[in-house]
């Protein structure tokens, strides 16, 4: 096979379908996946399980890239579907963890109750809000990047944030907690 | 909802589910490539619902319309 030196003859032979450029894409792309779909997803076990189905996705769809675009945007936009169907068919209410993360600057005005009663009100989002809401406001990730991962527009991106916190506000309330 | 809203909202969140880029471990346990062969050589596992619900919906509508049977086998 020939070698595989340039970033877009890697990209070129992928999208012919040859596996080595494929490998060649997984190995350098794979912790950024994986990243993307664990600030998703939460769960290191299901990011691991995501980033290969997402990479299938990919290897299944070679032949419709266009190396002339973006890789990484187009794994991106893969992996939100693939992390979509994912939280669909999670039960509604994930089980959360007794021991959440804890913060890097914990804000001693936030109890441990409110953390937990507030992570609880955000899993019972829909899975679509929730993960606009943990790009938007967890992960500070722009709007625009948002929009062109999950294949909407940014104005979309702002309604669904929105529609989030509204329900969010909502849920806390019925958890008996005034946002 | 506001903007302080959204500011009070957010503190709220990120104290609650920190953001993984402030988590120590965000990279996988372990080399994933393994895996991806395998699911490769896999192939598709099993057949979407939606296939399903088709074919059930072509034999109904052959049941209910025998005489539409030519007219599929030709455009097969």
């Amino acid at each position: 096979m020939a070698a595989l030196e340039q970033p877009s003859d890697v990209l070129q032979q992928f999208s012919r379908g040859d596996l080595d450029a494929f490998e060649a894409l997984f190995r350098e792309h794979q912790g950024e996946v994986y990243r993307w779909i664990l600030r998703m997803v939460r769960d290191p076990a299901a990011a691991e399980d995501l980033t290969v189905e997402t990479f299938w996705r990919i290897h299944r769809a070679h032949a419709r890239f266009d190396p002339g675009r973006s890789f990484e945007a187009w794994a991106r936009r893969i992996a939100c579907n693939a992390a979509l169907d994912h939280l669909r068919s999670a039960p509604k209410e994930t089980e959360l963890p007794d021991d959440l993360p804890q913060p890097l600057q914990p804000d001693p005005g936030i109890s441990q109750e409110v953390r937990r009663k507030t992570a609880h009100a955000f899993g019972r989002l829909p899975p679509k809000l929730r993960i606009a809401a943990t790009l938007a406001l967890i992960e500070e990730r722009p709007h625009k990047e948002i929009a062109e991962a999950l294949g909407i527009s940014t104005g979309a991106v702002k309604l669904r944030v929105f529609r989030a916190l509204r329900l969010l506000r909502k849920n806390l309330r019925q958890q008996g907690m005034e946002p | 909802m506001t903007t302080h809203d959204e500011e009070h909202f957010k503190r709220l969140l990120k104290q609650s589910l920190p953001p993984i880029s402030t988590q120590p471990r965000a990279d996988p346990d372990r080399d994933l490539w393994p895996a991806m062969l395998r699911r490769l050589e896999q192939g598709s596992v099993g057949v979407p619902w939606f296939d399903w619900a088709l074919l059930a919906a072509v034999v109904v509508w052959l049941a209910l319309f025998p005489s539409a049977i030519p007219v599929l086998l030709y455009h097969l």
